[in-house]
C-alpha cells in the first residue's frame, strides 16, 4: 500500500487555460466538486498569449454574419477534414460563450453603438473576432480566473471555505491518468479513477481520486525548435490519453503560424499576431513585392482580390471588393513565406517583411497593436510604426489531438475521460483559422465540464476504486531520473546519465528539420530513427539535486510525453501521402480527395501500459485508418456544388 | 553575431538560507536575462529553480530582482548592461523564498480572493451589454495587468514590513478595486457594496502614500498611482467626509 496522499473530488480538470477553466466553472456550477490542476501559477496558462481575438458570429460589425457563414469558413479553413458536428456546434454556440464573458466582467473593445467590436482575420468572411487590442487571451484568462474566484467567494460565504467545491492545485504536474484495476468488474470496462501528480514546488506526490477527468493541457509545440509555444506545451495531455488507452486523431496536422519573429535569435518564433494583417499590414519580399498575390490556390481563387488596389479597397468597402491574399488561411501564408525565402527573396535574417508602417498612422498602430509595438521595441529594437518587421513561420498549434465525441467531449474508449481545447482533435480539421481557438476553448470547455459533471453524478453510488499497483508504478516511474546513474538491465555498467536539456534540444532540432513545415518521406523515416534513439537515451536521463522545484527533473519527466507525441506526428505524417492544411508533403504536393474522409488514429503498440521504450525499431505507436461519417446533407447544402467538387470525392457528392 | 562572457551572481538557496553564487556564462546578440538563466540551467546548474512561462512579457511569471530592481527577466535585454558589469539576480524580496529565484507569491492570491467580484447588473441579459469605448478605456488599462506582482514586491508598505501584509492589499489589488469601481455596468452599489469604502476600510488604501514606486516598475506601463490609486483615494475621501457629494453624484448619474 502506497503512502501517497489522496484527496477525493467529483471532477478533476488537468490544465488551467481557457478550456480547463471554462470546464471547471461548468462542472462546479452543475454541482460537481471540482479540482483544477495546472503546471504554472493560476492565471499564467498559455491562453494568455493569444492575441487576435475570439471568433463568434455575433454580427455586430457586419449584419450578414451568422453561424452558417462561420461554419462554412471553418470547414474551408480545415479543408473539409473537420469533425463537422464540432464545427457546427462551435459556430452555433460561440456568440453565447462570448456574451457570457461580459456578465463575468470582461471588457472587450467596443463598436460605436456600444456593442462588442469585431475585427477581420484570415479565412473569416466577415469581421468576426471579439478582441481587446492585441491581448485578447489575457482578457479571457483573467475573466475566467476571476469567475472562479467569484465562485470560491460564494462557497466561502456558504461553507466558510473558499476551496470546498472548487480548488486550483497550481504548479503541479499530472504524470498518469489512473483507471480502475483489471478486475474491477465494471461492465463498461476499466474506467477513470483519478490522476497521479506531483507538486513542482515540493516534489511531493499525491493522488486526486475522481470519477471524471477532463484533459485540457493544450498543445505540443515544445517538441519543435522554432515555436510560439511556452514551456508548458510538452504534449502532456496527448500522452496521458495515449497511456490511458484513448487514441489520438490526425496528429500529422501541425499549424505553422506564418508570422513569428525571426530576429534576434533568442526570441525566434515568438508570435506576431495575425491582427497585423487583419488591420491592414502587408507582406513584402526583398524585391518590395506583395508576393501573396502569386500564391492564391485554386480553391480560393474566387474569394480573394486579384490586384493590390482591390485588396486595399476591401478594408473600407468589403461588399464590393474581395479581401487581400495576406488574409488567406495560415497554412497558405506560411507556405508562401517559406517558398519566398527558399527562392532567395527573403529578408536579411531569413524571413520576409511585414509592414504596417506605410499603411497606418503611427498613433493608430500604437493603439490597435500595443503589444506588438512593445514587443518589437523591447526585444528587437524595431519601431514598427517606422519600419517593417521581419517575420517567418513558427510552430504554433496542433490540430490533431485526443479523439472525442463531438457533443460530449468524451474521449473514446475510456469511460470518465474527457478532453477540450487544443488537446482535443477534430474541430479544426487540417488547419485552424485564427480566432477559432479561443472560441473552441469556451464552447468545448463548457461541454466537457458539463458532461464530466453529469457522468460523475451518475457514479455517486459506485465510485471507481483506486488501483494501488498503478499508484506505486507511477511513483516509481517519476523517481527514475534520480537513479539514472545506475546501469539499466541489458546495458553495460557505468554509462553516464544523459542530460535532459541536451536530449530536449536534439528532439526539437529533429522535429524542426525533419517533420517541419515541408515534409519528405526520407526525412520522416530518418526522424523516426532519431526518435527511437532519443527514446532509448531518455531512459537514462538523469538529474542532480533533490525533488524540490527541480527543473531538470521536471524536464526529464516531460521528455516521455514529447517523445510519444513526436512519434505520433512523424508516423501519421509519413502515412498521409497528400498535402492538406497543416500537412505539406513535397513528394505528394497536391490535395487528394481520396484522403478527405480518412482519419489517422494513433494508439500505443503495447496497450497494457508498458512503454516499449527500449525497442528502437518497433516504436511505441500503431496507426489505423478510419473513414469519417458523411457530412450531414443540410450542412453540405450550405455550400455551392462548384466549391464542393474541389474537396469531395464523386461518391460523397451524390450520396 | 558577437558573443562575450558575462559575470553573473545568482542567489541560490531555500527557506533555510542561501547566498549569491558566481557564474561565468556566454551571452549572444539580442539575448535577455532569462536566456542567460536558461543557459546556466542547461550547462552549469541543472537544478537552478526559476519560474517562467511565455518568455514574451505576457504572462508575468519570471519576475525577479536584477541588480536590485524588480523586473521581468524575459524583458530585460542584456544590452542594457555594460559588458564589464557583474549582473546580480535575486528573488523577489517581499515574498518568502521557495528555492533559488522562485518565491511563494501566495500572498497575492489570498488578496485577490478578498476583493468582491464584478456584480452583473440586474435585468441586463448576456448580449445586451452596451458600453461606450471611452467609458471602458480606464478599466481596460487596469486589465492590461499581467499579474507579475512587481508592484506588490516594490511597494514600500509591505517590502520590508511583513506586519502590514494582513491589512494591505497592495497596488495590484487596489487597482482591481478601482477597475471594478470604474466599470460602467458594475452593480455593486445597487447590491449594497460600496467599493470605495472597502478600499479604505478593508484593503488598506490609506497606507498608500503615492510614491509611485509601483508605476515605475510596471512592465505594462500602467499608470497605477495616477489613474487608479489617486482617483480611488479621492473618491474614497469624498465618500468618507461628504456623503452629500456622493449621493448627489449618484443621483445625477442615474438621471442621465
Amino acid at each position: 500500500m502506497s503512502v501517497v496522499d489522496r484527496q477525493e473530488w467529483d471532477v478533476v480538470v488537468v490544465g488551467a487555460g481557457g478550456a480547463g477553466l471554462r470546464a471547471a466553472i461548468e462542472a462546479r456550477e452543475r454541482g460537481a466538486r471540482t479540482a483544477v490542476i495546472c503546471k504554472s501559477l493560476f492565471g499564467k496558462a498559455h491562453t494568455v498569449m493569444a492575441e487576435g481575438g475570439i471568433a463568434a458570429a455575433m454580427a455586430n460589425v457586419n449584419e450578414h454574419d451568422n453561424w452558417q457563414v462561420h461554419f462554412r469558413d471553418t470547414m474551408r479553413g480545415g479543408k473539409f477534414l473537420n469533425q463537422w458536428r464540432m464545427a457546427e456546434l462551435h459556430a452555433q454556440e460561440a456568440p453565447d460563450r462570448v456574451w457570457e464573458l461580459e456578465t463575468w466582467g470582461a471588457l472587450f473593445d467596443r463598436t460605436k453603438d456600444g456593442r462588442i467590436s469585431q475585427r477581420n482575420f484570415g479565412g473569416h468572411e466577415y469581421p468576426r473576432l471579439a478582441h481587446v487590442g492585441d491581448r485578447t487571451g489575457l482578457e479571457l484568462i483573467r475573466t475566467l480566473q476571476q469567475k472562479i474566484v467569484s465562485l470560491q467567494q460564494e462557497d466561502h460565504r456558504e461553507t466558510g471555505d473558499y476551496e470546498s467545491r472548487l480548488k486550483v492545485y497550481q504548479e503541479c504536474t499530472v504524470t498518469r491518468i489512473l483507471k480502475t484495476g483489471p478486475d474491477s468488474g465494471s461492465a463498461a470496462g476499466r474506467r477513470v479513477s483519478g490522476v497521479f501528480a506531483y507538486d513542482r514546488e515540493s516534489g511531493r506526490f499525491f493522488v486526486l481520486k475522481a470519477s471524471s477527468v477532463v484533459i485540457a493541457t493544450g498543445g505540443i509545440g515544445k517538441s519543435f525548435k522554432v515555436t510560439s509555444n511556452s514551456w508548458e506545451y510538452t504534449g502532456d495531455g496527448h500522452a496521458l490519453a495515449l497511456l490511458a488507452g484513448a487514441p489520438l486523431l490526425n496528429m500529422e496536422f501541425v499549424q505553422f503560424h506564418p508570422t513569428g519573429m525571426v530576429w534576434p535569435p533568442s526570441v525566434k518564433g515568438i508570435l506576431v499576431t495575425e491582427s497585423v494583417r487583419g488591420d491592414g499590414g502587408v507582406l513584402r519580399n526583398s524585391e518590395d513585392k506583395r508576393f501573396m498575390f502569386d500564391y492564391i490556390p485554386d480553391v480560393f481563387k474566387e474569394k480573394y482580390a486579384e490586384s493590390e488596389e482591390e485588396g486595399d479597397r476591401w478594408y473600407d468597402d468589403p461588399d464590393h471588393n474581395r479581401r487581400p491574399p495576406e488574409l488567406l488561411p495560415r497554412d497558405e501564408v506560411a507556405r508562401a513565406i517559406n517558398a519566398e525565402v527558399k527562392a532567395g527573396r527573403g529578408s536579411p535574417h531569413g524571413g520576409v517583411f511585414l509592414d504596417v508602417s506605410t499603411r497606418m498612422p503611427a498613433e493608430v498602430i500604437r493603439r490597435r497593436l500595443p503589444s506588438m509595438y512593445h514587443q518589437f521595441k523591447e526585444l528587437a529594437d524595431v519601431d514598427i510604426t517606422a519600419e517593417p518587421m521581419e517575420v517567418g513561420p513558427t510552430c504554433h498549434y496542433v490540430m490533431g489531438g485526443i479523439a472525442v465525441d463531438s457533443d460530449t467531449a468524451a474521449a473514446r474508449g475510456v469511460p470518465g475521460l474527457y478532453a477540450a481545447g487544443e488537446v482535443a482533435g477534430g474541430m479544426h480539421g487540417s488547419n485552424r483559422l485564427g480566432g477559432n481557438s479561443l472560441s473552441d476553448l469556451l464552447v468545448f470547455g463548457r461541454r466537457a465540464g458539463w458532461h464530466a459533471a453529469e457522468y460523475a453524478a451518475g457514479t455517486a453510488d459506485a465510485r471507481p476504486p483506486l488501483d494501488d499497483v498503478q499508484v506505486d508504478t507511477a511513483a516509481a516511474e517519476a523517481l527514475r531520473p534520480f537513479s539514472a546513474e545506475g546501469p539499466e538491465p541489458g546495458e553495460e555498467a557505468g554509462r553516464p546519465p544523459e542530460n535532459p536539456y541536451t536530449l530536449h534540444q536534439e528532439l526539437q532540432q529533429t522535429m524542426n528539420d525533419l517533420v517541419g513545415i515541408i515534409r519528405r518521406e526520407t526525412e520522416m523515416e530518418q526522424a523516426l530513427k532519431k526518435l527511437a534513439d532519443l527514446r532509448v537515451r531518455a531512459r537514462r536521463a538523469g538529474v542532480e539535486g533533490h525533488r524540490q522545484y527541480n527543473p531538470g527533473w521536471h524536464l526529464a519527466l516531460d521528455l516521455r510525453n514529447m517523445l510519444l507525441v513526436s512519434e505520433c506526428v512523424a508516423r501519421a505524417a509519413l502515412e498521409r501521402t497528400e498535402s492538406r492544411g497543416g500537412h505539406t508533403r513535397e513528394d505528394h504536393p497536391t490535395m487528394d480527395r481520396g484522403w478527405r474522409n480518412i482519419n489517422l488514429l494513433c494508439a500505443l503498440t503495447d496497450p497494457t501500459g508498458g512503454l516499449a521504450a527500449t525497442d528502437p525499431v518497433r516504436g511505441q505507436i500503431a496507426l489505423t485508418r478510419e473513414t469519417t461519417d458523411p457530412i450531414r446533407p443540410d450542412l453540405l447544402a450550405l455550400f455551392d456544388k462548384e466549391e464542393l467538387v474541389k474537396y469531395l470525392a464523386e461518391e460523397e457528392l451524390f450520396e | 553575431m558577437t558573443s562575450y562572457e558575462a559575470r553573473f551572481k545568482v542567489w541560490r538557496g531555500d527557506a533555510e538560507g542561501g547566498g549569491l553564487e558566481d557564474f561565468k556564462v556566454e551571452v549572444n546578440d539580442g539575448e535577455v536575462v532569462l536566456d542567460i538563466i536558461h543557459r546556466l540551467q542547461a550547462t552549469q546548474a541543472p537544478d537552478l529553480a526559476v519560474r517562467w512561462n511565455c518568455k514574451a512579457g505576457k504572462c508575468g511569471s519570471c519576475s525577479a530582482e536584477i541588480n536590485g530592481r524588480p523586473r521581468l527577466m524575459c524583458m530585460t535585454r542584456m544590452s542594457v548592461f555594460d559588458r564589464e558589469e557583474t549582473i546580480t539576480v535575486t528573488p523577489l524580496r517581499a515574498f518568502p523564498v521557495v528555492r533559488d529565484l522562485v518565491t511563494d507569491v501566495g500572498f497575492n492570491y489570498t488578496k485577490a480572493r478578498e476583493v468582491p467580484s464584478f456584480v452583473p447588473p440586474e435585468g441586463v441579459g448576456p448580449g445586451e451589454y452596451r458600453m461606450m469605448q471611452e467609458d471602458v478605456d480606464r478599466s481596460q488599462e487596469f486589465r492590461k495587468c499581467i499579474e507579475c506582482f512587481l508592484c506588490q514586491d516594490t511597494c514600500h508598505v509591505v517590502r520590508d514590513h511583513e506586519e502590514n501584509k494582513p491589512a494591505f492589499a497592495g497596488p495590484r489589488f487596489l487597482m482591481r478595486v478601482a477597475e471594478l469601481d470604474m466599470h460602467p455596468l458594475d452593480a455593486a452599489a445597487e447590491s449594497g457594496l460600496d467599493r470605495k469604502r472597502t478600499a479604505q476600510d478593508e484593503h488598506g488604501l490609506g497606507y498608500c502614500n503615492i510614491t509611485k514606486c509601483c508605476t515605475e516598475v510596471c512592465p505594462e506601463g500602467i499608470k497605477i498611482t495616477d489613474n487608479a490609486l489617486i482617483p480611488l483615494k479621492e473618491r474614497a475621501v469624498d465618500r468618507k467626509y461628504d456623503p452629500l457629494v456622493w449621493l448627489g453624484s449618484k443621483i445625477r448619474r442615474r438621471s442621465t
